[in-house]
């Protein structure tokens, strides 16, 4: 049991911090097709018996590899779906000679956190180190690249390099997170909790810590959850994360609204639909007033 | 027109020289050359598809010329030269975009190295000098993707500015802003090239809001340029050549207007180039 929250937390960090760069580079559907083409080499791995977080790990990095290598200029949607059939194909064919193995195949796709041993922390803390290093290492052209391509391109910051390190460092998050959150759900911790981080705060610095405490409150609360009630975990993750991007989107939509007021004050109240209630409009408006 | 900065002719920021670039086929730069110096705002005029950006891509390293060569500060460009500020014509930040205009701007310090910057005074400090450059600490905090197209503008000048770089490219920066924003940023650039001592090189398909502070223009039409002062490139003559049919410049209330006129110029110089004969006036 100390084990699941050690190894949750560890893919709770990883997941917010990376997520952080899925949602601000709208990498969301690689981030998708990834864990997917992952659990592929999972069930490649279970098939010939050997270490499904071996098996993950390649073919997580080979679909980042194809992803990358494929996409033009930042635009790989279609690469990314030819990359993800692709591993799904190879998936099916290797589930359909393991079905002895069927618990181990739905924990990959659903997660499994509360079974992780000991001697399987160790894999993990080293691949989540190695993914934070690199976010490190690579933060200021990363964060560059991702906003404003063409002048990083200026700088001499080369765009498809940055492209390709950051798909295997999603590559790397994948194949630590899928055994405990699933291939079907890790999707969900990378995208809700950073979303809604970035929906709360301006900052990048604050909304990466933000996106990391939210992702750990949202692993904290499915373990614990899951363990209560013995639904699997990434019910928990899933439908957590949707909750928290949906709060922060709510927040901020309340936020933009009172900071738009004093531009508009006299039109606002009368021609947006889902203005709140004049008096709270209004008591925030005065509070502002000082700038 | 600053006497003082053309008396100087070793402030040479960039000299492009015979650049010719040829994209799917079709000859879209044919042999431009010009010139600019330090603390001189110069006009890249062209009407769409004329060339600009290309010829900006060009100057920036992000497109190889197929001849010709770009010289920085007299020497032939390195591949990966920051000295160079560039304002693209679409950024398209986006409106969720958690970073501030600060932040935005302080990624122009220094956002190519790797690894993660160290916060320190200095560097607020410096931010905040290039915020107040621009006029833009009003909305310094708000975040950068809603601020408007003219705020938006201020603050990609001041990144592109924080880096101090001797050039400054714009590409189209006054496209979708109105004729008072696009005047205060044109006269915002004009006193940064004074004072920060840069050549502005700013691409615009209308020239009329330059007129009051362009020193230099270079003029932009069928993959060819002509350039010189205002007075001397923007005549019925010198364009007539350029475009290879004849075009009149007319002053209307303050304004200038470029139209077509009249026939295919068939006496001018054979290859059409500045320096044509007057033509008959017939229609
Ligand atoms: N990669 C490319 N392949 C083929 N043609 C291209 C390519 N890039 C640009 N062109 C063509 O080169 C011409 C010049 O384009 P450019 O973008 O430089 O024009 P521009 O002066 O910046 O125009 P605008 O004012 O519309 O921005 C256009 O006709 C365009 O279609
Ligand atoms: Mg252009």
């Amino acid at each position: 049991m100390q084990n699941a929250w050690i190894v949750a937390t560890m893919v709770a960090v990883i997941a917010g911090v990376v997520g952080f760069f899925v949602v601000l580079r709208g990498s969301a559907f690689p981030a998708h097709a990834i864990p997917n083409g992952a659990f592929a080499g999972a069930a490649g791995a279970v098939l010939v018996g050997v270490s499904s977080l071996l098996g993950l790990g390649v073919f997580a990095v080979l679909s980042a590899l194809g992803i990358g290598s494929l996409g033009r200029r930042g635009r790989h949607d279609v690469a990314t779906a030819l990359a993800l059939v692709a591993m799904l194909a190879c998936g099916a064919a290797f589930l359909s000679r393991t079905t002895e193995y069927a618990p181990e195949i739905f924990s990959l796709l659903f997660g499994e956190v509360l079974g992780v041993s000991t001697t399987e922390l160790l894999p993990v803390a080293g691949l989540g180190a190695a993914c934070l290093l690199a976010v490190a290492v690579l933060y200021r052209p990363l964060l560059l690249s991702s906003v404003m391509p063409e002048i990083a391109e200026a700088k001499g910051v080369r765009s498809d390099r940055i492209e390709i390190a950051f798909l295997i460092v999603l590559a790397l998050a994948t194949a630590m997170t899928v055994p405990v959150v699933g291939a079907l759900l890790i999707f969900s911790l990378m995208i809700g909790p950073p979303a809604a981080a970035r929906a709360l705060t301006p900052r990048p610095g604050a909304a990466i810590a933000l996106s990391v405490a939210l992702a750990l409150i949202t692993v904290w609360a499915a373990i614990a959850l899951s363990y209560q009630t013995n639904w699997p975990i990434g019910f928990f993750v899933g439908t957590i994360s949707a909750l928290a991007y949906g709060l922060g989107r709510g927040w901020n939509a309340a936020r933009t609204h009172h900071h738009q007021l004093p531009h508009s004050a006299t039109f606002t109240d009368a021609s947006s639909p889902g203005s709140p209630a004049p008096p709270l409009g209004q008591r925030r408006q005065k509070r502002r007033r000082p700038i | 027109m600053r006497p003082a900065a053309q008396h100087h002719p070793h402030v040479r920021a960039l000299a492009v020289d015979g650049v010719s670039v040829t994209l799917g086929g079709r000859r879209i730069l044919d042999e431009v050359a010009f010139t600019v110096q330090r603390g001189q705002f110069t006009g890249l005029i062209g009407s769409n598809g004329a060339g600009k950006t290309t010829l900006l891509r060009v100057i920036l390293g992000l497109q190889r010329p197929h001849a010709g060569r770009v010289l920085l500060a007299g020497r032939p460009r390195a591949r990966r030269n920051r000295s160079i500020g560039y304002v693209p014509q679409k950024v398209g930040l986006d409106p969720d975009l958690p970073m501030r205009a600060r932040d935005l701007v302080e990624l122009g310090i220094d956002g190519h190295r790797l690894g993660i910057a160290r916060p320190s005074p200095a560097r607020r400090e410096l931010v905040a000098e290039m915020l107040a450059a621009v006029d833009a600490e009003r909305f310094a905090d708000s975040r950068v993707g809603r601020l408007s197209g003219g705020e938006q503008q201020r603050i990609l000048i001041a990144h592109a500015l924080v880096a101090r770089p001797q050039l400054l490219l714009l590409d189209e920066p006054l496209a979708n802003l109105d004729l008072r924003s696009g005047q205060e940023i044109v006269s915002l650039l004009d006193r940064i090239a004074t004072e920060h001592e840069i050549a502005v090189l700013l691409s615009v398909h209308e020239m009329n809001p330059l007129l009051s502070v362009m020193d230099r223009v270079v003029y932009l039409a069928g993959g060819r340029a002509v350039s010189g002062t205002t007075d001397q490139v923007i005549r019925s003559d010198v364009l007539s050549g350029l475009y290879g049919h004849r075009v009149e410049v007319l002053h209307v209330a303050g304004r200038i207007l470029v139209v077509a006129g009249g026939p295919a110029a068939t006496n001018g110089s054979p290859d059409g180039l500045p320096g044509a004969a007057p033509l008959p006036d017939a229609r």
